[in-house]
């Protein structure tokens, strides 16, 4: 039985089912798919696509999460990539746009980094200056005006497809496959669990937690800084108010919806993505029923209680059956 | 803590940013920009108040400008569609708004879960639930509100102090009164200090926790109908971010993040703070907005970075003196 279901992840896996189960429902042409000019069309398609930027964030708050931290800049950070990315995009080649863009991540990352593993600071504190003044600094970039652009690199990275595949999509899927390699591929995934299951203990254990630390911000930098720059390419501008805005929030309720606990330790990739793909499915699911996307928060707050409830350690009932029914089954 | 508590060097960056400013464009030393500056900040003052007993008790409310919103458009329809009357809507949305805030510290509690998160829900709860009841802008007609908005006291070299910022000086005072004056407020360091050792102590946690909350998405609520008063209108996207705006204004006022220390008035003065940028900005005409988000960053970072030495510092004598002892 632990051959065919995966131990951990069931629950998620289920609520994705019965929310396109519930999607197939209110849109009877959901599961459909065409093939047009060697690129896939259809609702799952578009789910997919749309949420390649929240997967994205996902990716990198996952692990920031797991060492007990959080990242609230990443929305920020969005808008600071793709303004960078807007303002070259048609004055440079896409080698110079994305350098300069993942660049800006990856500084955002080592300062938001540099606050909580040297200074020390809380991380929901050190990240908040970042959010506060992200959005600025896009602003400073774009001048307050919405930068567009025609470079046709740049609008293959948000538009166009590779084997049928939206581009958005197949760099999502690369950077789960790069991250998952990364981290679980050697002993990295298991020293950020340390770190976040108790900082001390690993230090004097003999892992360099502030290495750790440091690295999973910059992570969760250029991941954000990624989705930024595909963000602006899919809309083929830089928006440096709208850009990002609350997906801080959409990331973090993928990750929580994932599984990985807000105080650390154990998490997963790979159902980080897979609550990102719920989220999208709900706000899919929402649109087609021809409700108003102002429901899309309503269903949001519910969903984050009653995940938030099941992981109560003062609520341990629907985890302890789950449990029961795994050692009964074997 | 020893040397300048954090307050005095809010207020020293206050003093010397407001000449500076002064110097500069000496217009901005009047009663006319300072009465401005207390109205348009007014919601921003109220709401921080609220917010500055929750961070001191160690937690956090990111609701607060989702229930402004809501609150803005809740009044705006009661009174315009509804047909009810203006202070029979006020008291209705107080009490819903102290209702929504007490649910949240009861979940906080009772499953023990991090207030970031359950606040973050409560901020999509109540965002959403004005999208539901209007996505459009409402004005409102009613006789009580142009009343209210043509009233200001004459203040001399002829600023206005309007109603609302009247409202606000009161709430800021009541809120250092109960914080710095009563159990409830000794209560509430207590709370952030340990949580533990607040209630070994005998203080009641459970019962703190929501009432602390009730009490800031009751000022949430007040400041919703201060909105509306300044606006003229109900909008579900009004007051967007505005959680992030009063979270700066406390820090900058020097209470601790974590909790157990800080002080209402520091919260006043760094709203004046973040006013006061944007006056300069306004003043100045060639900066644009977003430089108030930078500053606003920047003077973050610069607080709590103080707060950070000022921490490690208080910790170090303490070793010391425990190493002498032995």
């Amino acid at each position: 039985m632990t051959a065919l279901l995966p131990r951990r992840g069931l629950a998620q896996i289920l609520a994705l089912i019965v929310i396109l189960a519930v999607d197939r429902v209110v849109s009877p042409q959901f599961f459909d798919l065409r093939l047009q000019d060697g690129r896939l069309f259809g609702s799952l398609i578009d789910v997919l696509n749309r949420g390649t930027p929240v997967a994205l964030l996902s990716l990198g708050m996952v692990l920031v999460i797991a060492t007990r931290g959080i990242d609230l800049s990443v929305g920020a950070v969005m808008a600071i990539s793709g303004a960078i990315a807007a303002s070259l995009a048609d004055s440079h080649g896409l080698p110079v746009v994305l350098a300069a863009s993942l660049g800006a991540g990856l500084v955002c990352g080592l300062w938001n980094g540099f606050l909580v593993a040297v200074l020390g600071m809380q991380p929901i504190v050190a990240t908040l200056i970042l959010m506060v003044a992200g959005r600025g600094i896009a602003q400073l970039i774009t001048e307050g005006r919405i930068v567009t652009f025609a470079s046709p690199g740049l609008v293959w990275l948000g538009n166009g497809s590779i084997l049928g595949l939206p581009v958005p999509v197949a760099i999502a899927l690369g950077m789960l496959i790069l991250t998952g390699a990364v981290v679980r591929g050697s002993a990295l995934g298991l020293l950020i669990e340390a770190t976040g299951g108790n900082a001390r203990a690993s230090e004097l254990a003999g892992v360099g937690t502030r290495a750790m630390i440091l690295s999973v911000y910059v992570w969760c930098g250029v991941c954000a800084a990624l989705a930024g720059v595909i963000a602006a390419a899919d809309i083929m501008g830089a928006d440096a108010n709208n850009a990002g805005l609350w997906l801080e929030l959409d990331a973090i309720l993928a990750v929580v919806i994932g599984g990985t606990s807000l105080f650390g330790g154990r998490f997963s990739l790979v159902l980080a993505v897979l609550g990102a793909l719920i989220i999208q499915t709900m706000n899919t699911g929402i649109l087609l029923s021809g409700y108003p996307p102002e429901f899309n928060l309503l269903v949001k707050a519910v969903v984050v209680m009653a995940v938030l409830l099941l992981q109560s350690p003062k609520l341990s009932g629907f985890a302890g059956i789950m449990a029961r029914l795994r050692r009964a089954k074997p | 803590m020893r040397g300048l508590p954090p307050v005095l060097i809010t207020a020293i960056v206050l003093v010397l940013g407001f000449a500076l400013c002064a110097v500069q464009f000496p217009n901005i030393a009047s009663t006319r920009v300072v009465g401005n500056l207390l109205t348009d900040n007014a919601f921003l003052g109220i709401v921080a108040v609220g917010m500055t007993f929750v961070i001191i008790s160690g937690g956090i409310d990111l609701s607060v400008g989702s229930v402004i919103g809501f609150t803005t458009v809740f009044v705006a329809l009661a009174i315009e569609r509804w047909g009810v009357p203006p202070l029979v809507a006020f008291v209705l949305i107080l009490v819903l708004s102290a209702a929504f805030g007490a649910a949240m510290g009861a979940v906080i509690h009772v499953f023990d879960l991090p207030p970031f998160i359950v606040t973050l829900a409560g901020m999509f709860l109540a965002r959403g639930a004005s999208f539901l009841l209007s996505t459009e802008s409402v004005p409102i007609t009613a006789p009580v509100y142009s009343t209210v908005s043509d009233f200001a006291l004459r203040m001399p070299g002829g600023g206005r102090l309007t109603a609302i910022a009247i409202i606000m000086l009161v709430i800021v005072i009541g809120g250092a009164l109960l914080l710095h004056l009563t159990r409830f407020g000794a209560n509430v360091y207590a709370l952030g200090g340990s949580r533990t050792t607040a209630s070994l102590m005998g203080v009641a946690v459970g019962k703190m926790t929501v009432k602390i909350y009730m009490l800031s998405s009751l000022l949430a609520g007040i400041a919703g109908i201060v909105f509306s008063f300044y606006t003229s209108a109900g909008y579900s996207l009004s007051a967007v971010g505005v959680e992030l705006d009063s979270i700066a204004a406390v820090v900058i006022g020097g209470t601790l993040l974590t909790g157990g220390q800080g002080s209402v008035i520091g919260t006043f003065l760094g709203v004046l703070i973040q006013g006061m940028i944007q006056t300069y900005i306004n003043f100045d005409g060639t900066l644009s907005s977003w430089w108030t988000k930078i500053a606003t960053g920047v003077l973050l970072f610069a607080f709590i970075a103080l707060q950070q030495g000022l921490v490690a510092l208080a910790r170090r004598p303490v070793a010391k003196s425990a190493g002498a002892a032995t």
